[in-house]
């Protein structure tokens, strides 16, 4: 991992011996049994397992969704693993930019409504919110779709009003869950390619997928199995 | 995430299901309209009493026969006769037994059938004293009152309440001077009284005959010397209590009764309100109890909705959580929600209040009256139910993990 630049060297995700206990009365069952990984500035990397291998369960430590039952996991070098639910909501609020499977866009709001939601929660000033929403939209190809409802707009421009939103708020990271999961081969094509200029300008992006056509297009992918880092693939 | 922002995210939210939103008002619109109603009946049933009470004069003390002192209602003088007797107003009367009664104005009440010209009305007789005029505070709009000689020889003089004149004279001119005609003995038109302007549904007090003491004796062909009731002024305000205890020392005296077995009742003019008032509070109190109990089952239909509300949004709240809501900020929200709808539901609950006191009047015949204080009650309990039945629905959406809450379907 010696890249160029020294922006590219800062870690920005740092997991160390992270493990994830769920215990249902007397059973447990562990989910991640010691993770540990690094994720720079402006890399793509993709986590990549089967279900059932604990890959959800990541995701959600590394969105900020959860907390590990034990390790460490510093995000921008802030340590969030042991943050109440008002710190974590604050730290996803200005490091993370989610991009889920099901789009979850709020089907009553126009596009832009759907894009300014993290700003609205960052405490930024509405007619700020609203060209930064409009720039964001149409940095995803989406300029003229501002004020359509998710209703009105294809799968795959669904999905990049969420890259929008997602982008917002200039996170630390975008964390893509599954992103290609609902949609059809052509707007998979869409939105990967949209991945990858954003990659290509200097974002920091983690998908998690089970595809692994899809991984192939991240420079480095963690293979999860069983709770454990089972394999590191890095691109040619 | 500030105020103005969560308020403004509320009515998005009202506005975005409007159907369900009216449907969890509804509960607290009729809640609300209720107890604005069943308060203003109340209230407006209180200000006429008043109002009649006041209009009888100041300072009153009225005396009439019975006893209402004992529980069991109603005790009598010697049969059905009145235990009042002009003697005993003249004992009244006199400044040295009673110095702090200003005036005393005896009064016999019977029914008559007046006549002038080819018109015939039934009104009541009152028969008094030159004192009535002043002791009961009523002022003539035209002509005269009858003066101590007319009462000491029975003349043939009436005075007429307004509403009778209305009934009797058709035209503009006055009936100062004509003649009326009672059985077949005539009477001249002396007076006609100004609207003692209290004149509730079935009150008498504008359409009535005042005629001297031995003429309505004559008139009614009573040669007994009782009264129906005496009304004495007190002095001032301050000796009102020191008239009522002179006045009924003197009449336990006269009648040679101890006061357990007194046969005459004196009111004042507060325990004249005092008395109705209870009647009225009693019904009031039993309204107002259901109108909370709709109030009651009005809030938990908030907390219903809010919680079905709750339910249905909760992959949005998963989402707004996952994208930096904290869980305060999810709370204020469904809170500020809950309160707007109850504190709408509190505004159109009055509104459809103030309208039914117009309307209700009308059909039933009764007063109501809003005040602001009752108004401002409830739109603030309407608040206050809306934020109350709210923290529920709020903390259970609060509690919400976003994992969970964003993979629900």
């Amino acid at each position: 991992m010696s890249a160029g630049g020294a922006a590219r060297t800062t870690p920005v995700v740092e997991v160390e011996d992270v493990r994830k206990t769920y215990r249902s009365g007397t059973i447990e069952f562990e989910a991640l049994r010691g993770i540990d990984m690094r994720i720079n500035q402006g890399e793509y990397v993709a986590v990549i397992g089967p279900s059932g291998s604990g890959k959800s369960t990541l995701m959600n430590i590394l969105g900020c969704l959860d907390v590990p039952t034990e390790g460490r996991y510093l995000l921008g070098g802030e340590d969030v693993s042991r943050m109440s639910e008002a710190e974590l909501a604050h730290a996803r609020n200005r490091r993370i930019g989610f991009v889920f499977q099901q789009f979850n866009l709020l089907p009553s709001l126009p596009a832009w409504r759907n894009v300014e939601l993290p700003l609205v929660y960052a405490g930024v000033a509405r007619a700020d919110r609203r060209a930064r929403a409009v720039r964001a939209l149409e940095r995803v190809g989406l300029g003229d779709r501002v004020n359509n409802r998710p209703g009105e707009l294809s799968g795959g421009q669904q999905q990049r009003v969420a890259v929008a939103r997602a982008l917002v708020g200039e996170p630390d990271i975008i964390l893509a869950d599954e992103p290609t999961g609902n949609l059809d081969s052509a707007s998979t094509t869409a939105v990967l390619e949209l991945l990858d200029e954003l990659h290509a300008s200097g974002r920091t992006i983690v998908l998690i997928t089970h595809e692994h056509d899809v991984a192939e297009r991240a420079g480095r992918s963690l293979v999860i199995r069983d709770g454990l880092l089972a394999d590191e693939l890095v691109a040619s | 995430m500030s105020w103005a922002e969560t308020l403004r995210a509320g009515l998005e939210a009202i506005r975005a299901h409007r159907l369900r939103s009216v449907l969890t008002m509804l509960g607290i619109v009729i809640g609300i309209s209720s107890v604005i109603l069943t308060v203003g009946l109340g209230q407006g049933a209180q200000d006429q009493v008043r109002k009649q009470i006041d209009a009888l004069g100041s300072n009153l003390l009225i005396v009439s026969p019975g006893s209402t002192t004992s529980s069991t209602g109603m005790r009598g003088g010697f049969g059905s006769a009145s235990t009042l007797t002009l003697q005993d107003a003249a004992a009244i009367g006199d400044s040295d037994v009673v110095p702090d009664a200003a005036a005393v104005a005896p009064t016999t009440t019977s029914s008559v059938s007046l006549v002038a010209g080819e018109t015939n009305w039934t009104t009541s007789l009152v028969g008094t004293t030159t004192s009535w005029v002043d002791v009961r505070a009523r002022e003539l709009s035209s002509g005269r009152f009858f003066t101590a000689a007319e009462v000491e020889q029975a003349a043939r003089v009436v005075v007429l309440g307004p509403d009778t004149v209305a009934e009797l004279f058709s035209g503009p001119t006055s009936p100062v001077g004509q003649t009326v005609t009672i059985d077949g003995t005539p009477l001249t038109v002396i007076g006609v009284l100004s609207s003692s302007g209290a004149s509730g549904s079935g009150q008498t007090e504008d359409d009535q005959a005042v005629v001297p003491l031995g003429t309505a004796k004559q008139l009614t062909g009573s040669a007994s010397s009782s009264v129906s009731t005496i009304y004495v002024e007190a002095s001032a305000a301050d000796t009102l209590s020191a008239a009522y205890q002179e006045v009924n020392a003197l009449l336990l005296n006269l009648h040679g009764v101890e006061a357990a077995e007194a046969d005459f009742t004196i009111a004042t003019q507060d325990s004249l309100v005092e008395t109705a008032n209870a009647t009225n509070e009693t019904l009031t109190v039993l309204l107002a109890g259901i109108a909370a109990i709709s109030l009651l089952v009005g809030g938990i239909g908030v907390m219903n909705i809010m919680l079905v509300s709750v339910t249905e949004r909760i992959r949005e709240i998963g989402l707004r959580k996952a994208l930096g809501a904290t869980p305060t900020v999810i709370r204020r929200q469904f809170l500020v929600e809950a309160s707007l709808l109850g504190l709408a539901g509190g505004v159109i609950g009055v509104l459809i209040g103030i309208a039914g006191a117009q309307v209700l009047p009308g059909l039933i015949g009764q007063p109501v009256s809003i005040s602001l204080v009752a108004t401002l009650g409830a739109i603030g309990t309407a608040l206050a139910l809306g934020i109350g039945f709210g923290v529920y629905p709020a903390s259970r959406a609060a509690r919400l993990t976003p994992i969970d809450a964003l993979r629900s379907e």
